[in-house]
């Protein structure tokens, strides 16, 4: 059974966001790009699953402009055996239904028994490319995952919900996994790996040969904003710490009407 | 064509609160639409949700009863089949973790498109355009939508709640799916906490590094219990073993939305900020006087947090008394 890990570049969480002049998208500028974190505990998961003899083969599949080839290649140099990018002008400001479409044809005559991915990518928050995907794939799915165990055709997948609950899921391969925190720890990439990293296949597929482009959007993302700016509040910072707590006491009830 | 459906998730056989936020958010939309509000329920021995839903808009709830887990295929199959039915201009879920599996699934299922977790709206004439958190809420986009029924999952505590003053809404029964899903739930684990979801909460108390031991966040849990709060935690408490992967707030955990957070011994790194720097009101307990919390708390106390919650909780136990 092989393996396909869904890849994601997408700025760095530490990333201050600025929007461009119009507010028709974000400033890239000095943006620090970094493979999605949650994509990180896919491609971990799937690396243990192949060194557990569980997966024959680790695939990494990504979509984006060139510079995405970054995040594919960490995720080689992780330990992956090969990647896919599919990179187009044409597929620029695809939305999830048409990344989910694109990324469904990349995966035409590939040989997977299971697809890994994280849930959500930290840029736009949709958290839809993966179940989306898996639709059109007509495949089973299961998001949110915090523990899964994969042997063979059956996969047991525990998937996060409300308070702190799992729902356990069986299902059978082909299954798409979306991966949390909690799932395991990733590696770094050694020296070694990076060295390798650079030699192994990375296949560059067109919106053409995977059949679809922005044109198949079905949303459009426009109007820019920033959040309102908090002002500091009060600090109380003299006096008797018991008469400072017990003043803020007071005014979550009085003022803020919160308590 | 012009109705709003909102998918109403349960708890058991009742409605969630974020159920009714939806339909008083539908109301408004269904006016500008020209439309009515219609409501669909999935569950196992429900009664009364035509008189529960219809109290806040609902005109028709659509409900499929017998189905007694949560599956995402079964669960979309059902919908779909009342989406075809109905042709509603606008749909409806919870930004929850069911409605957050389903709705993409929905989306492809139907070819249309969908915007996550959106915290607001407005009307461009009769159409329909979605705001939403990017980056955790560093900023904001609106989604149009270029195919009808435009999808949302709404963020829980976020809409208002309208008056609770309309009349029984018709009930249609609707068949309940095959159960043939390819993914099935055979158990569901409790959580340790029985405390609602930070992503549900009015209230948190959240430990950050400051904490120290994963033992200490029972002075948290302690003035949790009086306030009735919600336990959240920094990264780098999770990081370091302090508090479960669940409890985390912030970019790479839950973003939350309560009226009241309190902030103790968190540094406020920016991407904790973005999950919680939508609350009403922010308290902010640390020795540090330069940590970044200060600069978006309300509410500052600079001083130790093993000294200051204890006395934080007596005397909010004095005032709830």
């Amino acid at each position: 059974m092989n393996i396909v890990v869904l890849c994601k570049q997408v700025p760095d969480t530490e990333s201050k966001i600025k929007l461009l002049g119009d507010n028709s998208n974000y400033d890239q500028e000095g943006i620090k790009w970094v493979l999605n974190i949650y994509d990180e505990y896919a491609v971990e998961e799937a690396l243990k699953t192949r060194e557990a003899g569980k997966a024959a083969k680790v695939t990494v599949l990504g979509l984006g402009p060139k510079r995405c080839e970054e995040a594919l290649r960490t995720a080689l140099a992780m330990g992956a055996d090969d990647a896919i990018h599919v990179e187009d002008a044409a597929l620029d400001g695809a939305d999830a239904y048409a990344t989910a479409k694109a990324l469904a044809g990349a995966l035409k005559g590939v040989d997977y028994g299971v697809i890994l991915c994280g849930k959500v990518a930290v840029d736009d928050d949709m958290a839809a490319v993966p179940q989306m995907l898996a639709e059109m794939l007509g495949i089973a799915q299961v998001t949110v995952v915090s523990k899964v165990e994969i042997d063979g055709a059956s996969v047991k997948a525990y998937r996060d919900i409300e308070g702190g609950a799992k729902e356990v899921v069986q299902a059978a391969a082909p299954v798409l996994l979306s991966a949390t925190k909690g799932l395991n720890e990733p590696r770094y990439a050694s020296l070694p790996g990076i060295m390798k990293a650079k030699r192994k296949p990375l296949v560059k597929k067109t919106a053409a040969d995977v059949g679809s482009s922005a044109a198949e959007n079905k949303t459009q993302v426009s109007g820019w904003s920033l959040p309102a700016a908090r002002l500091a509040g009060k600090v109380f910072k003299d006096g008797e710490l018991a008469d400072r707590v017990a003043q803020v006491v007071k005014l979550l009830r009085e003022e803020a009407k919160v308590l | 064509m012009s109705n709003v459906l909102v998918f109403a998730e349960l708890r058991g056989a009742e409605p969630k609160k974020v159920s009714f936020e939806m339909l008083s958010a539908a109301k408004q939309i269904a006016a500008a639409t020209g439309g009515a509000v219609v409501a669909a329920a999935i569950g196992d021995g429900l009664s009364g949700l035509g008189a529960k839903l219809g109290a806040y808009g609902a005109t028709k709830v659509f409900v499929a009863d017998g189905v007694a887990k949560y599956s995402t295929e079964g669960f979309a199959n059902i919908l779909a089949g009342v989406i075809k039915q109905e042709n509603p201009a606008v749909v409806l879920l919870g930004a929850t973790a069911q409605g957050k599996d389903l709705a993409p699934r929905l989306a492809a299922k139907l070819g249309v498109g969908l915007a996550s977790d959106i915290v607001g709206y407005r009307m461009d004439g009769n159409k329909f355009v979605a705001k939403r958190p990017v980056f955790a809420g560093k900023a904001f986009t609106e989604v149009a939508y270029l195919a009808a029924p435009a999808i949302a999952t709404v963020r829980p505590n976020v809409l208002p709640v309208g008056a609770a003053d309309g009349g029984a809404a018709a009930e249609v029964a609707v068949a309940a799916d095959c159960g043939c899903a390819k993914a099935q739930i055979i158990e569901i684990l409790a959580g340790a906490s029985k405390r609602l979801d930070l992503t549900e909460a009015e209230r948190i108390v959240s430990g950050g590094r400051g904490i120290k031991d994963k033992a200490n966040f029972k002075i948290l849990e302690d003035l949790a219990d009086v306030i009735g709060a919600s336990v959240g935690a920094s990264r780098a408490a999770v990081d370091a073993g302090y508090a479960d992967v669940s409890m985390q707030v912030g970019q790479t955990g839950k973003t939350v939305n309560p009226t009241l957070y309190v902030a103790c011994g968190i540094s406020g790194a920016i991407q904790h900020l973005a999950g919680m720097r939508t609350s009403k009101v922010i308290v902010a307990i640390n020795k540090d006087p330069e940590a970044p919390i200060f600069q978006v708390a309300d509410y500052g106390i600079i001083g130790d947090l093993f000294e200051a919650v204890p006395l934080m909780t007596a005397e909010a136990k004095k005032l709830m008394a």
